[in-house]
């Protein structure tokens, strides 16, 4: 596996990271821009969903339909997304359409038309996403909590307020997209089979001359822990668990990841071994680290029935808490054998090596092979990580609930209970 | 990349798709067996079975065998279709060996009486969490009101009844009648050895008995009907559509999928023109499945209440000028083929996706199809025989279910 990384940072400041995966027929990028719910003001929470949306609206020489069918013609596999850092386009293709891929994107974000005439059409698309959201309570009950986690402008969600979305001018729209869609903090990661001089060529070509525009990230902090539930009209309850955790670039962030993975990593972790395997208490658990660059949580999830919430909460809250006492030497055994396959397996995805390249240079500066990776956590000892844990095991939960009744958070430092 | 096959005495099949370039190998053992094949007081057993099929044989408890696919490092998963039960690894091609064994192993349940009732939860859980989920069980309501009676029409978790009066022996006698070595499949795809794997098939499989299986069938006789199910808390309606389709066996089923591309694929199709990228939905899509004798075509609309009635008016006209004075164009279909032809070529990096897509095969039509096999097929549909699924298979001659705030809705 011992592919080399490259990167380029071009003069405005763009980044490029790239990683030749010659054994592959596809190639794909991830472009990441500065434009994540954190930058919008506090009353537009949903403006940069609305950007993205208009973005795909007609670009460069292209009008909307255009600019789908040739993108859909070259066979491209495309997805676009926002997060509280980032607006993220990602594209994947057979390996000798990627320049014409890079081409369309860099229309699509250098040149978008942001059509005065779609704004209704984007509005709308946008709100569907936000009622759709209201339908689904296992999902929204994580964004809810990651809400009440992070201290604002961390934290939105993508779906953006009812409010704002009903009254986000067209204006504002073209104010986000000039001042965040700029090369500086912006990263483009590739895989797949290409030439690295050529890659660097055709974004040069295509990027180089973009004018920078210095957008700057908000800090970033977490809020005291919390309790709270929403009422909700259903036979299930939903509830999500959350506490602080180092952020990626943390020296301790492997040893407090190998915890996660020991909780929900395998068919042998502990959430799916006490909660669904031994006492059949739900069908979903699972347990995901989330960092931004200087802050992190891990967010845990179980949904079941509204009488065996109480007791599925108790048992989870239990098996976090374990944890300060550490992993045993086999768990530690088995993460090293789960992370050697899921690294081979991983060479079989440009598109998600793409993703891991880039991610990588916003939270590192620079992005780590796999083989890094791999040293990195085959080396780590039961002592560093349990001494990790026992120093700093997981407390300060915060807690939310989405279902008929409130839960008893039983034994817990209850710093704010909301009705 | 070579295709080889062979069969152990007891009639267990074993098909590899071996590419000595692949980094990694994924192994699966096709069951022939799923919702289709069970009676009503049964409903469901066969995914209950696939469930049960994870807590343990009479050596190896639940955790040890968890425990014993991770530490190879090995991904283990399974699921339950209409026709078939899938139990699959992904792992470095070295455990090649050891996660047969396992998955072998796990085909032979011990069925003890108190995981059967740890489980049982688990399975009422599953069902559930789906009616909580959109389209709130409309899906399934739909798919018994197009069936009727027959098999295909049951919810493939079965029931809350169903499996709370479930008992073990009927499933003991459930897993006897179906799981018999003629009825298995054990496919493999990435950088397989496939001598040794034959050799590990014998050792492991290769006592179990063979007996004969019976494959049911019952005539299929859709049915257009449609049904108004208020939920008052819902934010968004749903409507689901479903009619008839080639079937696995029909020779029109690429034209089938491309046709569905073009009229309801979730970007760039008619419905998404018309619907989707005008914010009138959130989601507005048509999609194909296929299976023995039949295939469907199932219509998703996701849209406000208030929208609800004119949208499906909308897909209604999109459906019958696309029969009629807006017949699908030459264009339409080069954008569908090359869509389709790029995703399946993406998909096949990964050798997961090609276990799936062998197995399948193998189990539906008893055949080998490689990449460039199914890219040709896909190449070969002409425009007129895209043209005649609409005619042979009408996609206004529908049963329709939608679910949510509205309590009046007319059907167009």
């Amino acid at each position: 596996m011992a592919e080399p990384i490259f990167s380029h940072i071009y003069s405005n400041g763009l980044v490029l990271v790239a990683e030749p995966m010659p054994w592959l027929h596809s190639a794909a990028f991830t472009m990441l821009l500065p434009a994540g719910t954190a930058q919008e003001p506090a009353d537009r929470s949903g403006l940069s969903t609305m950007t993205a949306e208009l973005s795909f609206r007609g670009a460069g020489p292209r009008s909307s339909r255009q600019f789908l069918q040739d993108l859909e013609a070259l066979g491209i596999e495309w997805s676009q997304s926002v997060s509280e850092a980032h607006t993220s386009y990602r594209a994947a293709c057979e390996a000798e359409k990627l320049g014409r891929a890079l081409e369309l994107f860099a229309d699509l974000v250098r040149r978008p038309h942001l059509p005065v005439g779609e704004l209704e059409a984007a509005r709308q698309t946008a709100l569907q996403e936000w009622r759709a959201l209201e339908d689904e309570p296992s999902q929204k009950v994580v964004v809810e909590l990651r809400r009440r986690y992070y201290r604002t402008p961390w934290g939105r969600p993508s779906q953006g307020d009812l409010e704002a979305l009903q009254t986000i001018h067209h204006q504002e729209v073209v104010q986000f997209w000039e001042r965040f869609y700029r090369p500086d903090g912006c990263i483009i990661g590739a895989a797949g089979r290409f030439e690295w001089p050529q890659l660097v060529d055709w974004v040069g070509e295509l990027l180089a001359d973009w004018a920078p525009g210095a957008p700057t990230e908000p800090s970033q902090a977490t809020n005291p822990p919390s309790v709270g539930h929403l009422p909700y009209d259903s036979q299930q309850t939903h509830l999500a668990v959350a506490y602080p955790a180092v952020p990626y670039r943390h020296e301790d962030y492997f040893r407090a990841w190998s915890a996660v993975h020991v909780l929900s990593g395998g068919a042998s972790a502990r959430l799916f071994t006490e909660i669904r395997e031994r006492r059949g208490l739900c069908y979903a658990v699972y347990a995901s680290y989330h960092s931004l660059r200087d802050c992190a949580g891990v967010f845990c999830y179980a949904g079941t029935t509204a009488g065996r919430a109480q007791e599925t909460l108790e048992v989870l809250l239990a098996e976090l808490r374990r944890l300060a006492d550490g992993i045993q030497p086999e768990e530690l055994h088995r993460l090293r054998a789960r992370v050697k396959s899921s690294l081979v397996f991983q060479q079989e995805s440009s598109a998600g090596r793409s993703q891991a390249l880039a991610s990588d240079w916003y939270h590192l500066g620079r992005a780590r092979t796999l083989d890094e990776v791999d040293r990195l956590i085959q080396s780590l000892s039961l002592e560093e990580i349990n001494a990790y844990l026992a120093r700093s095991g997981p407390e300060d939960f915060s807690i939310l609930a989405i279902g008929p009744q409130a839960l008893e958070p039983a034994g817990f430092r209850t710093v704010q209970v909301e009705a | 990349m070579e295709f080889l096959h062979a069969r152990l005495d007891n009639g267990l099949e074993i098909i590899a798709e071996c590419n000595p370039h692949a980094h990694g190998e994924a192994v699966g053992l096709f069951v022939r067996t799923g919702s289709r094949d069970e009676t009503d007081e049964l409903a469901g057993v066969s995914h209950f079975l696939e469930h049960m099929t994870f807590k343990g044989t009479t050596s190896r408890s639940a955790e040890e065998f968890n425990r014993a696919f991770d530490d190879i490092g090995a991904y283990c998963n399974a699921f339950t279709t209409e026709e078939a039960t899938v139990y699959f690894t992904a792992m470095l091609p070295e455990y090649q060996e050891r996660a047969l064994e396992l998955l072998a192993d796990l085909l032979q349940p011990a069925f003890r009486p108190e995981d059967f009732e740890t489980e049982k939860q688990v399975v009422l859980e599953e069902i559930r969490m789906y009616e909580d989920q959109p389209p709130f069980g409309a899906d399934e309501k739909c798919r018994s009101l197009f069936f009727g009676a027959h098999p295909l029409g049951r919810n493939i978790l079965g029931t809350l009844q169903s499996i709370s009066a479930m008992t073990v022996e009927a499933m003991r006698e459930y897993y006897q009648q179906r799981y018999a070595p003629g009825n298995i499949t054990l496919a493999a795809a990435g950088r397989v050895d496939f001598e040794r794997l034959v050799a590990s098939a014998q050792r492991y499989c290769g006592s179990w008995a063979p007996r004969p299986v019976r494959q049911a069938t019952a005539p299929v006789q859709p049915q257009e009907h449609f049904q108004l199910l208020p939920k008052p808390l819902a934010a968004q309606q749903y409507v689901i559509q479903l009619s008839a389709a080639p079937g696995a066996d029909h020779p029109a089923r690429y034209a089938a999928n491309l046709l569905a591309m073009i009229l309801g694929d979730e970007t760039g199709s008619r419905l998404f023109w018309a619907l989707v990228d005008p914010g009138l939905a959130e989601t507005a899509a048509l999609s194909y499945s296929e299976y023995r004798e039949i295939g469907v075509f199932s219509t998703f609309l996701c849209s406000t209440p208030e929208q609800t009635p004119k949208n499906l008016q909308m897909v209604r006209t999109i459906y019958d000028r696309a029969a009629g004075v807006e017949p699908i164009t030459a264009e339409e279909l080069r954008l569908a083929k090359s869509k389709l032809c790029s995703h399946l070529v993406l998909a096949s990096e990964r050798c997961q996706n090609r276990l799936f897509a062998v197995g399948a095969e193998w189990i539906q039509r008893c055949r080998y199809l490689s990449v460039q096999e199914e890219l040709e097929a896909i190449r070969q549909v002409s425009l007129e025989e895209v043209q005649s699924v609409l005619v042979d298979f009408p996609l206004n001659r529908a049963a329709t279910v939608a679910i949510g705030p509205l309590t009046r809705l007319e059907i167009p």
